[in-house]
């Protein structure tokens, strides 16, 4: 994946150079391992801190909602489908946006890459599909498939399905995966266990909202969470006003959601949020047979009526 | 003060005698992290971490506090009065929080006991603890606590000093209280008193990252305020507020009725000045409705506001939380740097 960064700066440059573009919303190099921290570029001689590797997880279509400007971005498969999304649901118009595609092999999860290390992790690199983790007096070279982000390790779209110019050629899509082997344990839980099953899994949770802002679909201008007229939901560490943030959450992303990721890498706690919203995308699938952001064609289920509908109380 | 030695296979006895007359606090590994939990009679608090997710600051200030009850029941006598609710403020102890997290409690005294105004949910709380800290010798790369006027062995703030010397550690009393803790643990067995200068020294050395705060004090507010850099390092910011929560040194919080039925509590509740509502007016205006003035207030407070105001250095004391928790890499290091070394045009 290293090997894109010269394309992406290219066709950069060329843009700005050319006025096709305001500025570039990529990626730029962190100040610790495993993390890059997303940037907007609008000089030309800002280009050269633009990087793109396996830690590029953070998804950038959050940055571009309601943006006014002509805009170039750069987008793997997951965020290519949020952006169809956001021109979909009027968060920014297709003609404002120049979209360097990249055919995504996969992002690295910092957490999975800790759990190797005996102590702390010093670097990180990364050579085709080996990632070679380093600390005090440790070194260990793992092949990347063991390293990837939950999300992207049962990724079945992994090109972008909306761009005007690739980095490389397209890459083979995984193929045979079983996307919801967790959802599908949950699922066959009696309720109780189901109930203690969300408390753990929530327990940690300090409601600082990470998930939440870091998901592109989260713009509404207030947040029922933090709406005071009326206050529908508390703000103390109240188990209930917790579970009804996360899902809440959940339902305001059904059918929008593309298991892009950027909720769970956000969330400072490692709470695993995505449980949540992946029954809801299993659930759009069976139902509707729709999966979020794949064509600028069709609305999402949850935003349309048809006629035939089977359901009476719809009549 | 007095120096003691305690052979590990005296500490479990000891937090045994401890728990007696103490309520115990420590990091307990919960779900891959550590963080300050309770401890159960016989549990040991866990010393196997780099430094805990959340800070100690919670022993104090925790994140939902209850502060008042009252009744709004109109046929009960008590009815829409106001009373403090009960709390147990007996002695208890904070075991193993890092220097850092204590030298924190003492920036955050500043503004809950001033002249002025007294919080007394928060001095309650911390005029009945003990605390017990726990030197680091092995800080983490994000560790920069030896360029804020604190140390992996800093003493400000605690009680005790422990450091772990392989089978047993050494612990220094520092004032009255750690004196009692010991005595009440039975910890007694003399010293040497050199070793703990000698650890001091090694662990200092370790500490690999470092800030320049010398020049703060005499930058003009108004060029910092109007600096050209605020946009480029808030562009990420998701504005979750990890930064200020994970932070031991933000103290700011929200006040909240909650009420079910005819009860009601006023509660306490952890804020963050990254989030648009803690601004929000009632007339819906917003002073710092940009998410780039969010930024800047965390950084010109922690970093400007708070030197001019107590000349004290900055409101942060190296910890690194924000800077490995921030879920977009925005790193208090490099702002601080742009901030002391700016020159405005
Ligand atoms: S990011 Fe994590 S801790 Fe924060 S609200 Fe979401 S689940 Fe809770
Ligand atoms: S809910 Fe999570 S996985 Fe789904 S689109 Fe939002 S950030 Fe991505
Ligand atoms: S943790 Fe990072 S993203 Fe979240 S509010 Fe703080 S600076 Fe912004
Ligand atoms: S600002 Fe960051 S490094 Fe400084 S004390 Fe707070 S969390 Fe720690």
């Amino acid at each position: 994946m290293t090997g894109y960064i010269e394309k992406i700066k290219q066709i950069s440059e060329r843009l700005l150079k050319e006025g096709r573009v305001e500025s570039v919303i990529g990626f730029r190099k962190g100040s610790m391992p495993m993390m890059n921290e997303p940037c907007i570029v609008n000089k030309p001689d800002k280009i050269k801190d633009l990087v793109w590797d396996s830690n590029c997880g953070i998804n950038l279509t959050n940055y571009l909602t309601n943006r006014k400007d002509k805009i170039c971005v750069v987008a793997k498969g997951c965020d290519s489908r949020n952006i169809v999304t956001h021109i979909i649901e009027n968060k920014i118009k297709r003609e404002q946006l120049y979209i360097i595609g990249v055919p995504c092999k996969g992002m690295i999860d910092k957490r999975k890459a800790a759990a190797l290390a005996t102590g702390e992790i010093t670097s990180v690199t990364e050579e085709g599909e080996t990632i070679r983790v380093k600390g005090n007096g440790f070194e260990k070279a793992v092949p990347k498939k063991e390293l990837l982000q939950d999300n992207c390790a049962i990724c079945i779209h992994r090109n972008p399905v909306i761009y005007d110019e690739l980095v490389g050629d397209l890459v083979e899509e995984q193929k045979g995966i079983n996307r919801y082997e967790d959802i599908q344990k949950v699922e066959a839980m009696s309720p109780t266990e189901k109930w203690n099953y969300f408390e753990e899994l929530l327990s940690p949770c300090t409601r600082c909202y990470a998930c939440r802002n870091a998901c592109p679909l989260c713009y509404c201008p207030t947040c029922f969470v933090d709406e005071s007229k009326p206050q529908w939901v508390g703000k103390s560490q109240d188990h209930t006003d917790i579970r009804t943030f996360h899902f809440l959450r959940a339902y305001h992303c059904a059918g929008r959601c593309t298991d892009c990721g950027a909720c769970e890498r956000a969330c400072p706690q490692a709470i695993k949020v995505r449980q949540f919203t992946k029954k809801l995308e299993k659930d759009c699938l069976e139902m509707f047979g729709w999966e979020a952001g794949m064509t600028l064609d069709q609305r999402p289920p949850l935003d349309t009526f048809k006629n035939d509908d089977p359901e009476a109380f719809i009549k | 003060m007095k120096i003691v030695k305690i052979n590990k296979n005296k500490w479990a006895e000891g937090l045994d005698s401890l728990a007696g007359s103490y309520s115990l606090t420590g990091p307990v590994k919960e779900q891959g992290c550590h963080n300050f939990k309770k401890l159960n009679k016989g549990q040991l608090p866990d010393f196997d971490f780099l430094n805990t997710k959340l800070s100690s600051k919670s022993s104090v200030f925790p994140q939902s506090e209850a502060m008042i009850e009252y009744n709004l029941d109109e046929t009960a006598d008590n009815h829409h009065i106001m009373k403090e609710v009960k709390k147990d403020y007996s002695k208890r102890a904070v075991i193993g929080m890092r220097p850092c997290d204590a030298k924190a409690i003492l920036l955050v005294k500043m503004n809950f006991d001033t002249p002025d105004y007294k919080d007394p949910y928060w001095l309650n709380a911390y005029n009945a603890t003990t605390f017990v800290g726990l030197a680091c010798d092995q800080p983490a790369t994000t560790c920069f606590c030896t360029s804020t006027e604190c140390g992996p062995y800093h003493e400000e703030g605690l009680d005790v000093l422990l450091s772990d010397a392989g089978d047993h550690y050494i612990a220094k009393a520092l004032t009255q209280k750690g004196e009692e803790l010991l005595a009440c643990a039975k910890w007694t067995e003399a010293a040497d008193s050199t070793v703990m200068e000698k650890k001091k020294k090694e662990a200092e050395g370790k500490i690999v990252s470092s800030v320049q705060t010398d020049q703060l004090k005499n930058k003009v507010t108004l060029d910092l305020y109007s600096a050209p850099f605020w946009d480029d390092i808030a562009f990420a910011c998701i504005n979750c507020g990890t930064c200020t929560f994970a932070c031991p040194t933000c103290w700011c919080f929200d006040i909240q009725d909650e009420v079910k039925g005819n009860k009601g509590v006023r509660m306490k509740n952890w804020d963050t000045c990254m989030s648009p509502l803690f601004t929000l007016h009632t007339t819906g205006h917003n002073p710092r409705g940009e998410k780039t003035q969010r930024v800047r207030q965390r950084f010109m407070h922690k970093l400007k506001y708070f030197v001019d105001k107590y000349d004290k250095g900055i409101m942060c004391v190296g910890c690194g939380r924000c800077v490995r928790q921030c879920p977009v890499n925005i790193d208090i290091r490099g702002v601080c740097d742009k901030m002391n070394g700016y020159e405005p045009a």
